[in-house]
């Protein structure tokens, strides 16, 4: 059995599944500890299910925790950074494009280093183990122990990033380092990025990792956890602890995973409506689809894999203007269950017309009984509109698709979507989010360039794809399961010799304990 | 006179996208290049030719190789004005300014560059109006301007000058040595004086990308269609609304190649469009038909930003607009046709420009 957990902004979701089927949900506040609210939600959920301890295989926690840190500029360690690549890349320092508060949040110690690769893996200029060493001592003097090290082309050859590593530990042997190839793809500055960021995080990161630790072991549960990242796959704590930038993308990720699973739909589009927002997302082959641009975390350009999503002001909690009619995006959020009519409360919500429409019976519905019909249809046929136009934007054919409604906020949708096959609200879709935790697969990346003078191109793939499905495995996945669910070619413009760029993605079931 | 200040950075590196026509590089590196000299420097003064003596010297500044390269392994800084100066001096008379010899992608704003930390003032023109994949495709040929005495940089601090009997060996050369480089040299070449760039040069089109940009940058805080001002800014038309279904690629001769394939929706729907690229976008047929070659301008933006999509990130399912527009008249002469015309990318057709198919 397992438990799955999304903690959000504002609620703290959990789920406790068998093989495939729902045994029990709940839905709690977040706390400001974020461990508090999982000890009220993993109590209620146990209490409920009448469920032994020993039962439980495993549980996996999606977080948005992370993602808000950097966003709110809270809870970050001052990070230096050292890049390999002088003489190359000096115009261009390592945290260059950040936006200037995020930057002094983080500490703006950066270095630049002789070392890196060029695309063929010659090196541009020769280690130097004594001017790493400088550069160390400096950052030692400053009183920092968190160092994001980053080298050009370190995905094709990450040595100088390992040795630069190692000295940085023989000067400060307490120093928690992160290197650029361990995280990103091709894209010095972004990757780079992404090591900074990670860096500044992991303390936080190791605080709220033991957190949830501690909240399992206080209800005794001795079973591993894990935790969701971007792409919708699973990472064992430890390795989260050391990687809590991997989870930035796991919110909409997981409640498109979870409505996947739900529906028993693999191609399909998601509306995942909360009290606020609905965010509108594609499913492909099960997995989310990736969007193509780069993404900017906290105004930091990154180039993670994150789910091509569009987020629309229309929710549960979303305000009823009546002239000119407008639903949203100002929405009393969390205070719904005050605020709203139905509740007791003087605003109008989105959640009150569909109570006044007769199609929900929540909360007092006389409170909103005097609402005049005609208004009521036309703020349903608004919120239809807002919908329809969303996912139509996200259609990748003209062909009819199904569409799933997931979220607290998915009684506003009611009718059949425009261009919609079917539109399904699966059993359980409050809790998606923490449902798409629970069945998360584990996955490995292969991103490298590849000489086709060398080797023939399937040649070149086969050897990717080893590579994926090795570090899928190396992740935790059963090799059984194993299969590759992405692979992406781009042959490097004016390289002669046939240059390509190949990423593959492979993800397997979670290898199940012994 | 006008100025190159921060702002403007922006809007130019967001023109130029569009003028890149699918390829030419993502401005982004070079726009942030520029910006972070321009706050040391100060901004760039950028003159129409008009307002320059007409024997001052101008020599363009350029990077060359692989921009999947550039993201990862950045230029020194230093690299340009090596090659810029190795110019001058190997000519021996002072160079008045710096120029874009590419004013679509990222050399629109690799000169922005280097004319903040050289202190120089820019020229207003560029040698394609447009982004094209080799050296020699530039209108300064056309006018018999010689691409050499080239300047080639790298980070290491070498330097190569090259003198060749025409602009095509100094492609081939140039190719070579760029590869050495690390796929990817700081370049100065075509030095030429303001009289002849009257002559040879496609005037005004530093402040045409900036106009795009400002357009695109105005549209989207307005809330107006994108897509229609990018349109109308270029003169450009509609040719295609689709979203994409397939993207076959293949590497040629160190080339990008290949063809994404469009179904169409709206106005267009039942029909077919197929786009066909090296590094830039090509030729477009609709059912079929050739409908759009090079000289003239296709640019791919999203339906809903206007953002023009680089051929490297055209991917199935986005939804697209396709629109063509009208290339300098100087790349319409037989002579212009000979150099960059669709046959010598391998399309056995006639050009027929755009307007004359659309403009109606």
């Amino acid at each position: 059995m397992r438990i799955g957990i999304d903690v959000g902004g504002t609620n703290t979701d959990a789920v406790l599944m068998d093989g495939h089927s729902v045994l029990g949900s709940v839905k709690t506040p977040t706390t400001a500890n974020v461990t508090d609210g999982i000890t009220d939600a993993l109590g209620t959920l146990l209490q409920d299910s009448k469920l032994a301890i020993g039962s439980i295989d495993g549980v996996m926690i999606g977080t948005t925790h992370f993602t808000n840190a950097v966003v709110e500029r809270r809870h970050l360690t001052r990070t230096a950074c050292i890049r390999l690549g002088l003489p190359a890349t000096a115009c261009l320092p390592p945290m260059v494009d950040w936006p200037e508060d995020l930057s002094e949040a983080v500490g703006g110690l950066v270095f630049m280093a002789h070392g890196g690769h060029e695309f063929d893996g010659r090196e541009i200029s020769p280690f130097d183990a004594s001017e790493i060493r400088d550069i160390a001592a400096q950052i030692r003097d400053e009183g920092i122990d968190v160092v994001a090290i980053s080298s050009v082309f370190s995905p094709v050859n990450s040595r100088f990033e390992e040795d630069t590593a190692a000295i940085v530990r023989e000067v400060i042997p307490e120093a928690t380092i992160t290197l650029s190839s361990s995280i990103g793809r091709i894209g010095l500055l972004e990757r780079e990025n992404a090591a900074i960021m990670n860096g500044c995080l992991r303390q936080l990161a190791h605080q709220t990792i033991n957190g949830f630790r501690s909240a399992l072991q206080d209800m005794k549960i001795t079973a591993p956890f894990y935790i969701s990242q971007n792409d919708g796959t699973l990472m064992v704590a430890d390795f989260a602890a050391a990687y809590p930038v991997l989870t930035f993308a796991s919110g909409p990720t997981n409640s498109m995973r979870g409505a996947a699973f739900l529906s028993g739909l693999r191609d399909a589009i998601v509306v995942d409506v909360g009290g606020t927002t609905t965010d509108i997302g594609v499913l492909r082959h099960g997995f989310p689809r990736v969007a193509a641009l780069a993404v900017e975390i906290g105004g930091v350009r990154t180039n993670f894999r994150m789910p091509d999503t569009i987020s629309i002001g229309l929710g549960g909690g979303s305000l009823v203007q009546r002239q000119p009619l407008q639903v949203g995006p100002r929405s009393v959020g969390y205070e719904l269950t005050s605020r709203a009519r139905v509740f007791g409360g003087d605003e109008l919500t989105a959640t009150d017309v569909v109570v006044a429409a007769g199609h929900e019976d929540i909360g007092d519905a006389s409170r909103v009984s005097t609402l005049d019909s005609g208004f009521v249809s036309r703020v349903e046929e608004r919120i239809e509109d807002m919908v329809n136009v969303a996912v139509d934007r996200m259609k990748t054919s003209a062909a009819e698709v199904p569409v799933i409604v997931v979220g607290g906020g998915s009684i506003l949708v009611r009718r059949k979507i425009v261009g919609a096959s079917e539109l399904v609200r699966p059993n359980h879709f409050p809790v998606a989010n923490a449902i798409g935790a629970a069945i998360a697969q584990v996955g490995g990346e292969c991103d490298q360039i590849f000489s086709l003078a060398e080797m023939t191109r399937d040649q070149a793939l086969e050897k990717a794809r080893a590579e994926a499905t090795s570090r899928a495995t190396a992740a935790g996945a059963d090799p059984a399961s194993v299969e590759i669910v992405e692979v992406e070619e781009v042959p490097l413009a004016y390289l002669p010799g046939n240059a390509t760029r190949i990423m593959v993605k492979a993800v397997g079931d979670l290898q199940e304990a012994e | 006179m006008r100025i190159i200040d921060e702002a403007a950075l922006e809007d130019i590196a967001l023109g130029a996208a569009v003028l890149g026509t699918g390829g030419g590089g993502d401005p982004y590196i070079g726009k942030v290049m520029a910006r972070e000299s321009i706050r040391r420097y100060g901004p760039v003064e950028l003159y129409t030719l008009d307002e320059m003596d007409d024997e001052d010297l101008i020599v363009p500044t350029a990077m060359m190789g692989a921009p999947t390269v550039m993201v990862e392994k950045m230029p020194n800084g230093d690299d340009i004005v090596n090659a810029f100066l190795s110019v001058g001096k190997y000519i021996g008379k002072p160079v008045r300014a710096t120029m874009s010899i590419e004013a679509g992608g990222l050399n629109s704003v690799v000169p922005v560059y280097a004319a903040a930390r050289l202190r120089l003032p820019m020229v207003d023109c560029d040698g394609m109006g447009r982004a094209f994949p080799e050296l020699q495709m530039v209108t300064h040929t056309i006018h018999g301007i010689s691409a050499t005495p080239i300047a080639m940089s790298d980070e290491r601090g070498n330097t190569v000058i090259m003198e060749t009997i025409n602009n095509q060996w100094t492609e081939t050369f140039a190719r070579s040595v760029t590869v050495d480089m690390g796929a990817m040299a700081m370049i100065a070449l075509y030095a030429a004086t303001v009289a002849e760039l009257k002559e040879a040069a496609v005037p005004g089109t530093m402040s045409q990308a900036q106009r795009i940009g400002e357009t695109i940058r105005r549209a989207r805080l307005e809330e107006q269609d994108p897509v229609r001002t990018v349109r109308e800014s270029v003169n450009g038309f509609t040719i295609f609304r689709g979203k994409i279904s397939d993207v076959q690629r293949r590497t040629e001769a160190g080339f990008a190649k290949g063809d994404a394939f469009m179904s169409g929706i709206a106005d267009y729907v039942g029909r077919e469009l197929q786009l066909s690229f090296q590094n830039e976008h090509l030729a477009a047929r609709i059912d079929g038909e050739v409908c759009v070659t090079v000289p003239d301008l296709i640019a791919v933006l999203d339906i809903e930003t206007g953002e023009p999509i680089t051929t490297e990130g055209l991917r199935y399912g986005f939804r697209v607009e396709v629109i063509a527009f009208p290339c300098t008249p100087r790349w319409r002469s037989e002579a212009g046709l000979n150099l960059v015309g669709p046959r010598v990318f391998g399309y056995d057709v006639d050009y027929v420009p755009v307007e004359d198919r659309y403009g109606q």
